[in-house]
């Protein structure tokens, strides 16, 4: 039997998405993404002096990635300030987005990417990558690329797009698996991969074929989200 | 940046010997080194072991302690993994609050331990909706020659296989002078493990030296497991570092990754007391 969606989505089904480009007035670049109920906002400030100084690169700027949840992002209040969670995210953020990033011309700055979740209903990592990509590209960083970024799933042994809290919490059968992955929107070159779950070698990579589909979904979103504050 | 930056010139050589499949030591890309496990690394740990993989040196030990259980999980105990890259272990460690390397290491030993359902949590409870066993695993690598996730891994699975449940006294606290009989309960036959392939311009390695391993700009680690005695399951992965990958690197990995585990299982049984 197939897997039934609790929200009556098909398997590969994104939840509505929106993109909005410019919400953070301070920031050289942000934006908000949203995957249905999750909403994830990211701001772009850099590139500008790194200190201290030992830190900086004298070849190239540095990326300095910050994820968290906000405290009421999640049913049981998070503590604020970073967990270890919350530090492993921002770490693999990092590598997700440096592959589409051109740095050389910005010897010894920092580019600080900060991202906070406002709601979560899952896949908030990906969501985030998708917002701090666009804030990225708003705060005029030279790039290769956009980064999607999306989270299939494998519940018992069907796979999904877009994982919502319901589907992560799924225990029947080979329970729920959790699949984060991003890539440069325009060539096969992956940025990020996670995985949380069950799944038999010769599934995962079925599972980032069905994502490669989704981000063409994902890339016109972030692309038409761009273009509206370029015309304006 | 510090002075044990990686030089250019070592950089370029295992570039070019990657891609005719060779490497300082004489093995093939897709090949481990020979690994070693002793048992009892500490008599006070109610299950412990020592891998020794090349120069490669990890300590496992597993405490137990009773707890109250979390609140999203009443009916099971609890499961713990921690750890740190002791100074001890290399000149690149440092004391001090952990870095991300200290953090992602015990953090992947618990998502593969985890999400293979090894140990059978539901039998850990003590009083039901209020006192459980809490298994505690600790992680410390004692020399830092490369690959430290994937010997950590084997000496987790060795350790929790030795693992014993201690005796508690008439007021429900634990009596370490009784000799602790009980097994910890696991599912029979399965073994979590994890394994890592690197990335060096466009060739795959797994089990790196740490020379190696600083000349890599891309990995992905993958948590494995003969699930429930029978397939192949993976249950935890995490990509790192800034190279990218192709879809065709990971079906590699995916071809890869069943022979590692099983080679590795192998070697690993002939271990087993």
């Amino acid at each position: 039997m197939t897997f039934k969606r609790t929200d009556g989505r098909k398997l590969d089904e994104i939840r509505p998405m929106t993109a909005k480009i410019g919400v953070v007035p301070n920031a050289d670049g942000s934006a908000i993404f949203t995957f249905g109920k999750t909403v994830a906002i990211a701001a772009v400030y850099g590139p500008r002096m790194l200190h201290p100084q030992h830190m900086q690169d004298p070849k190239a700027a540095i990326l300095r990635v910050n994820y968290d949840l906000l405290s009421f992002s999640v049913s049981d209040r998070k503590k604020p300030g970073p967990s270890r969670r919350s530090q492993e995210i921002s770490k693999v953020t990092e590598w997700a987005l440096s592959p589409a990033l051109d740095l050389k011309d910005f010897p010894n700055t920092v580019i600080d990417v900060q991202i906070y979740i406002l709601q979560a209903d899952a896949s908030t990592r990906v969501a985030g990558i998708n917002a701090a990509s666009m804030a990225l590209a708003q705060a005029g960083i030279p790039m290769r690329d956009l980064i999607c970024a999306v989270a299939i799933g494998k519940m018992d042994k069907d796979l999904v797009v877009d994982v919502n809290k319901d589907e992560e919490d799924f225990e029947e059968g080979e329970a729920a698996s959790d699949i984060p992955i991003a890539k440069l929107a325009n060539s096969d070159r992956i940025t990020l991969l996670q995985l949380d779950g069950n799944i038999q070698p010769e599934i995962v990579s079925k599972a980032i074929a069905l994502a490669n589909k989704a981000f063409e979904k994902i890339y016109e979103v972030q692309k038409k989200a761009l273009k509206e504050v370029i015309s304006e | 940046m510090s002075s044990m930056h990686f030089s250019n010139l070592t950089y370029n050589s295992l570039l070019k010997m990657f891609s005719k499949d060779k490497r300082f030591d004489g093995r093939k890309l897709i090949e481990q080194r020979d690994f070693t496990i002793e048992y009892d690394v500490s008599n006070k740990a109610e299950g412990s072991a020592r891998v020794r993989m090349g120069k490669t040196e990890v300590v496992v030990g597993v405490k137990l302690e009773v707890g109250a259980p979390y609140p999203d999980s009443r009916d099971k105990g609890n499961l713990m993994v921690s750890g740190d890259l002791l100074p001890l272990a290399s000149p690149r460690f440092e004391s001090g609050p952990p870095k991300f390397a200290a953090i992602e290491l015990p953090r992947l030993i618990d998502r593969m331990v985890r999400e293979s359902h090894v140990i059978d949590l539901k039998k850990l409870v003590i009083v039901e909706n209020e006192k459980v066993w809490v298994v505690i695993i600790d992680v410390y690598p004692i020399n830092d020659d490369g690959n430290l996730i994937g010997a950590a891994s084997i000496a987790t699975a060795a350790a929790l296989l030795e693992t014993h449940i201690p005796e508690l006294d008439e007021n429900g606290m634990i009596d370490h002078d009784k000799k602790a009989t009980k097994k910890l309960p696991l599912e029979t036959g399965v073994i979590p493990l994890s394994f890592t392939f690197y990335k060096l311009g466009d060739s795959l390695l797994v089990d790196p030296t740490r020379e190696e391993e600083e000349a890599c700009d891309g990995k992905i680690v993958w948590g494995i497991s003969n699930y429930k005695g029978k397939e192949h399951m993976i249950h935890s992965a995490q990509k790192g570092l800034e190279a990218t990958m192709s879809s065709e690197d990971i079906a590699k990995m995916m071809k890869e990754l069943p022979k590692l585990f099983d080679d590795t299982l192998k070697k690993l049984k002939k271990f087993l007391k």
